[in-house]
């Protein structure tokens, strides 16, 4: 008797779970599936050739994608280094300090802390001082996203080096920092781009912090001192607005924003997963 | 992680170019601590940014700013409350109805599924918990409300709406977008996030462990609740908490759909408006200095709530780990 209860509840729960299971994945194929066909249609040659429409007119999202390219390699190219060396003092250096554990703890809530309000510091920071929105303020804001993404990323890839490289390379007399970018850079080299190509995938589709650094712009730019178009603000504006040439080229942009960034997570985990087969 | 003797003290170099290799080494080391450094600057920053910017909006509306719900650019009068309690409720909505469905796919894939299944499954929800915010927020608007409007909603109200007591939360007309629909947003967003963590967490627990209570004759669901349960409860509550820390400081998935209502509806039907939905929408446009300053102070209010819910989270998963080290 008992024990049949014990089973009854046992496959209650279990079906629940495989229930929940489905109806969690239905809402996210839904998604996905409502995308791709919104955004199939959407997509044709003149997206990526032309520039973005004015108001119930025909055109592309040229200058939208190019803006956002650059925004989000500016921000690469800015975040890299300095989360590179972050993460190597708390692997290297710092390890069970009380200024690791502090940055360590820090850069773990700033991984999820609200984008929009790093927008806002930057806003304060930089555009205030300036006087006017710009593409550096759209760069530093992506920055100071991807930052904490890349510091805990490096910081996990160093400590998986196995500490007898290290000790070899020092018993040969080899200098610490050399030990480092020679020996530890080059065996965590797969896990640290892994990091970076995340830390892209992150902010390649950041919109909050942009509506107030980069904001927008509705033409060709290269300025980076002007407002520059990106594409999630792009996607932002057209899809509020009742225009149906406007609202379908959101639904492209859409649809060529989350294939890069699947592909940048794709191709990171591949990396990831060649590194550790090979260390 | 052994430590290596490479930080003990190395004996005065004599030659120059141990001298030079010394200060290269000197060099580098200062800078990786300057950068980590840097990493505290940030928070800094960030904060005393914020509150700079927030400091003519604190100082005239004092303590009042943040239980007041009149918002009116016109008047240059400005109360944080809507906002506050949109933020609040939608993500309550959001926990309710994604914590329970995301433990429910943690649960299928660590204890149920084929094995073949388990990776795919795996690797797909982690891919979905990348997918920007904007691409729920769009679907949200086109797909969601229309649907939520014509069906779910007037469903809602001509059922609980009309019971005592709860009713009110259900009353009013079915408008698509609102609260309510922000909330199942919100929870759909926090579902890949939670799903991956409470799965991380529920694989540390020792096989032995699970193994020993199969031994006796546990079912399956005995296990994940007298076993894998109480082991991970604190790594659990964490992955509940960095999921609301999400949910709380979302922008552009709510933005959509919220409706960008300044006013505190009783029923959850209604179009509402939450801290991040307003400091985009607004932002821009906001004209004099006191209107910015009350949106900056809005973000700093934002940022202190989900900075003590993540910290906590974090905690909480640190507490897990150690746990697991014993």
């Amino acid at each position: 008797m008992l024990y049949a209860r014990r089973r009854l509840v046992n496959s209650i729960a279990l079906t629940v779970a495989t229930a929940a299971a489905a109806f969690g994945l239905v809402w996210l194929i839904w998604i996905l599936g409502t995308l791709f066909y919104n955004g199939i249609t959407a997509i044709n040659l003149s997206i990526f050739t032309e520039m973005t429409p004015p108001p119930g007119d025909k055109g592309g999202l040229l200058n939208a994608i190019f803006g956002s390219i650059i925004l989000t390699i500016g921000a690469t190219l800015l975040s890299t280094p300095i989360g590179m060396l972050a993460g190597t003092y708390l692997a290297e250096y710092g390890k069970k300090g009380v200024l690791a554990e502090t940055v360590r703890f820090i850069n773990d809530i700033l991984l999820s802390a609200p984008s929009i309000v790093v927008g806002l510091f930057i806003y304060e920071v930089l555009v205030v001082p300036m006087g006017h929105f710009s593409a550096w303020a759209g760069i530093v804001v992506l920055a100071v996203i991807a930052i904490p993404v890349i510091v805990r990323t490096t910081e996990d890839m160093l400590n998986l080096v196995p500490n007898g490289l290290r000790e070899a390379a020092a018993a040969l007399g080899t200098p610490m920092w050399k030990v480092i970018v020679t020996i530890a850079y080059r065996a965590a080299r797969n896990g640290i781009i892994t990091g970076i190509l995340l830390a892209i995938a992150r902010v390649s589709g950041e919109t909050a912090p942009l509506l107030f650094t980069s904001l927008n712009n509705q033409f060709w730019s290269t300025d980076f001192n002007a407002p520059m178009a990106s594409l999630p603000v792009t996607i932002f504006q057209f899809a509020l607005s009742p225009y149906d040439d406007w609202q379908s080229l959101a639904w492209g942009g859409a649809l060529i924003i989350t294939i890069t960034i699947l592909i940048l997570n794709i191709v990171a985990r591949a990396l990831a997963t060649l590194g550790s087969s090979k260390g | 992680m052994a430590n290596v003797t490479l930080n003990a003290a190395i004996p005065a170099a004599t030659s120059t170019k141990g001298r030079k290799q010394q200060l290269q080494d000197l060099l580098f080391r200062r800078s990786t601590e300057f950068f980590a450094l840097c990493v505290l600057l940030l928070l800094g920053g960030v904060i005393v940014s914020l509150i700079i910017g927030a400091w003519p909006a604190l100082t005239t509306f004092g303590f009042g700013f943040v239980v007041s719900e009149v918002w009116n650019p016109v008047t240059d009068k400005f109360g944080a409350w809507a906002p506050i309690y949109g933020t609040i409720v939608t993500s309550i909505i959001a926990m309710i109805l994604g914590v329970p469905v995301s433990f429910g796919i943690a649960m299928f894939i660590t204890e149920l599924c084929p094995a073949v299944l388990k990776r795919p499954l795996g690797i797909a929800i982690e891919l979905l918990a990348g997918i920007p915010s904007i691409i729920y927020g769009i679907w949200g608007l086109f797909v969601l409300a229309p649907v939520l409007q014509q069906t779910v909603q007037p469903f809602l109200i001509d059922t609980i709406g009309q019971a005592p007591l709860i009713g009110g939360l259900f009353a009013g007309p079915p408008y698509g977008i609102g609260t309510f629909t922000a909330g199942i947003i919100l929870a759909i967003m926090v579902l890949p996030f939670i799903t991956s963590i409470t799965r991380d967490v529920f694989e540390t627990v020792p096989p032995m462990l699970k193994e020993s209570a199969y031994g006796l004759g546990s079912t399956t669901w005995e296990v994940m609740w007298k076993v894998v349960l109480p082991y991970t409860r604190v790594g659990v509550i964490g992955a509940v908490m960095l999921g609301l820390g999400r949910a709380l400081g979302e922008t552009m998935a709510v933005t959509f759909v919220i409706g960008n209502a300044h006013r505190v509806a009783q029923s959850i039907l209604a179009p509402g408006t939450t801290i991040s939905a307003t400091i985009a929408n607004e932002f821009t446009e906001a004209v004099g200095d006191l209107y910015t300053s009350s949106l900056i102070a809005l973000g700093l209010i934002l940022f202190i709530i989900t900075f003590f819910i993540l910290a906590a989270a974090k905690i909480m998963l640190m507490r897990l780990d150690r746990q697991g080290k014993k």
